[in-house]
C-alpha cells in the first residue's frame, strides 16, 4: 500500500523552507541520489549522456515533469483509489510529458527538434514514478514540489558528470567545443565511451567515488 | 461525517474506481485535445518554415535573421514530377506527403522538385533541390539534395532524422558531415552512381567522386543514407537526364 511505504515527512504544518524541507532538495544531490543510491533512471542516464548538451536538456525537462507531477499527485493523494494508483500516476506523468512536448514544438521549434526524443523518454523514467509512489502519495504539495526539484537536480548532476567524461573521452569535446584540437593535441575518440557500456563504467566509477567519500553502505 | 476508515472503504469500491478512472480520462483527454488543437497552427507554421529553411540551406548560406519566407518566395519554383520526369499539373509540392510516397513503388511516386531559376535568364536552372526519404538505423531519415546547374555536381545536402543515436548516427545533421558531400558527383558518364558514405572515419576520399568519409560507430545509419540517396536519385534520373540534354543543346547553340 502506497501510504505505508511513503516516507511521511511532516505531521504538523511547518514553513516551506524549514531545515527538514531543505534537505528534500540537498539529499538527492548526494546521500539520496536517484541514480547512484536509489538506482532509478539508470536506463535514460545511459541513453542521453553522449553529449553534455543533451544531458542538460534532459535534466531541465525531467525536473519540470517530476516537480509538476509530484504536486498534482500530492494534491490528489487523498482521492486516488489505491488499486489503480499506478495508472493514475502514469496518466498524470504522460499528461505533463505530452504538454511539455507540444508547447516546445509550438514555441521553441529548434529546441523541440533536439529534445523531442528525450522528452518522450521521460514517461518511462523510473525516477518520476518512483518519487510519486514513494513521496508524493504521502506528503503535502509543498514538500512534494521540493522533492521533485531535488531529485531532478540530483539526476542532472550525475548526468552532467557522466556526460562530461563521455563527450570528452569519446569525442574529444565539451558542449561541442573541440578541447583537444584547441590545445593542439591529437586525440582519437574512444568509441567505447559513446556506447552505453561506456556510461555503465563511468556510472560505476561515480558510485565508487561517491561512496568512498560519504561512506554510504547498502543495508540489508 | 465519515470517519477516515469509511472514507478509505469508499475509495476501494468498484463504482468509485470506475468513476475515478472515467473522470481522469476525460479531464486528461480534454486538456490534451485542447492543447493539441490550440497549438496546431503555430506548430504547422514551424514545420513549414523548417522545410523552407532546409531547402534554402542546401544552396545558400542563411543568417539567423533572414526572412525565410520572403527569400523562398523570390527564389524557388516548386513543381511536382512523375517518374518519367514530366511535370504534373494541379498538385502543390507542399501537399506531397513524402512518407506516403516513400511507401509506393518508385515508378508510382509523386516527386517534388524545387528549382532555383537563374535571375537573368529564367529558362536556366541554377540549382535544383530534390527531397529524399528513407530509413536509418532506428527510424526514418530524410534530406534535401541540391545539385548545381550541370545537374550532376552536389551543391549541398541537408539531412534530418527522427531517432538516430545522439553522438553516432545523429551526426548526419552536423554541418561537418554534410559538407563532405559538397562537390561530389552523382553520375559517372551516363551511369547513375550516387554518392556512398564509406565505413570508417578519417580516410581521405577527396579524389573519389562517388565516395565520402564515414561516421565512426554509425555505419548502419550511413547505409541508410546511401540507400535513401540511391533510391531517390533513381526516381529523379529521368528528369535529371532530360534536363541535362536540354543543357547540352543550349550550350551547343
Amino acid at each position: 500500500m502506497s501510504t505505508a511505504v511513503a516516507e511521511v515527512v511532516e505531521k504538523k504544518s511547518e514553513p516551506l523552507f524549514s531545515k527538514k524541507n531543505r534537505k528534500l532538495i540537498s539529499n538527492p544531490l548526494d546521500i539520496d541520489n536517484p541514480i547512484t543510491v536509489q538506482v532509478l533512471g539508470v536506463c535514460s542516464a545511459l541513453a542521453v549522456t553522449t553529449q553534455m548538451e543533451a544531458a542538460v536538456v534532459m535534466t531541465i525537462a525531467l525536473t519540470i515533469v517530476t516537480a509538476s507531477s509530484n504536486v498534482i499527485i500530492s494534491l490528489l493523494r487523498n482521492t486516488i483509489p489505491s488499486r489503480i494508483r499506478i495508472i493514475v500516476q502514469l496518466a498524470i506523468v504522460s499528461l505533463w510529458v505530452i504538454l511539455v512536448d507540444q508547447l516546445l514544438k509550438a514555441y521553441s521549434y529548434d529546441l523541440w527538434k533536439q529534445l523531442s526524443v528525450y522528452v518522450g523518454l521521460i514517461i518511462t523514467n523510473c525516477i518520476v514514478m518512483g518519487r510519486l509512489e514513494a513521496f508524493a502519495m504521502g506528503n503535502k504539495p509543498g514538500p512534494s514540489l521540493l522533492d521533485g526539484l531535488g531529485n531532478g537536480l540530483g539526476y542532472g548532476l550525475i548526468l552532467l558528470i557522466v556526460g562530461f567524461f563521455r563527450e570528452l573521452l569519446g569525442g574529444g569535446s565539451i558542449f561541442g567545443f573541440k578541447v583537444f584540437e584547441a590545445m593542439n593535441i591529437h586525440y582519437t575518440g574512444n568509441g567505447l565511451m559513446l556506447l552505453p557500456a561506456g556510461a555503465c563504467v563511468i556510472v560505476g566509477v561515480v558510485i565508487w567515488v561517491q561512496r568512498s567519500i560519504n561512506g554510504h553502505r547498502e543495508t540489508h | 461525517m465519515q470517519t477516515k476508515n469509511e472514507d478509505y472503504n469508499v475509495r476501494q469500491s468498484n463504482l468509485y474506481i470506475i468513476l475515478y478512472a472515467v473522470a481522469l480520462t476525460i479531464v486528461c483527454g480534454g486538456i490534451l485535445a485542447f492543447a493539441s488543437q490550440s497549438l496546431k497552427p503555430l506548430q504547422d507554421a514551424n514545420v513549414e518554415l523548417e522545410r523552407k529553411r532546409n531547402i534554402l540551406a542546401t544552396v545558400m548560406e542563411l543568417k539567423d535573421d533572414d526572412d525565410i519566407n520572403a527569400i523562398y518566395k523570390a527564389k524557388v519554383k516548386e513543381s511536382v514530377l512523375d517518374f518519367e520526369g514530366n511535370t504534373k499539373e494541379g498538385i502543390n509540392a507542399v501537399d506531397v506527403d513524402l512518407v506516403k510516397e516513400y511507401k509506393k513503388l518508385p515508378a508510382d511516386r509523386l516527386l517534388p522538385v524545387y528549382e532555383f531559376r537563374n535571375e537573368a535568364d529564367p529558362s536556366k536552372i541554377d540549382n535544383v533541390v530534390l527531397p529524399t526519404y528513407g530509413f536509418g538505423l532506428w527510424k526514418d531519415i530524410s534530406g534535401f539534395l541540391a545539385l548545381r546547374s550541370d545537374l550532376n555536381t552536389i551543391q549541398g545536402i541537408s539531412l534530418q532524422h527522427l531517432g538516430e543515436t545522439p553522438g553516432l548516427g545523429a551526426r548526419i545533421v552536423d554541418e561537418e558531415i554534410q559538407n563532405r558531400y559538397k562537390g561530389k558527383s552523382i553520375f559517372d558518364g551516363d551511369v547513375l552512381k550516387s554518392v556512398e558514405m564509406q565505413k570508417g572515419e578519417g580516410n581521405d576520399y577527396s579524389n573519389e567522386q562517388h565516395k565520402v568519409d564515414g561516421m565512426s560507430g554509425a555505419t548502419l545509419t550511413a547505409k541508410g543514407v546511401n540507400n535513401m540517396l540511391m533510391d531517390y536519385l533513381s526516381c529523379y534520373k529521368n528528369y535529371l537526364k532530360k534536363n541535362q540534354q536540354n543543357l547540352s543543346l543550349n550550350t551547343n547553340l
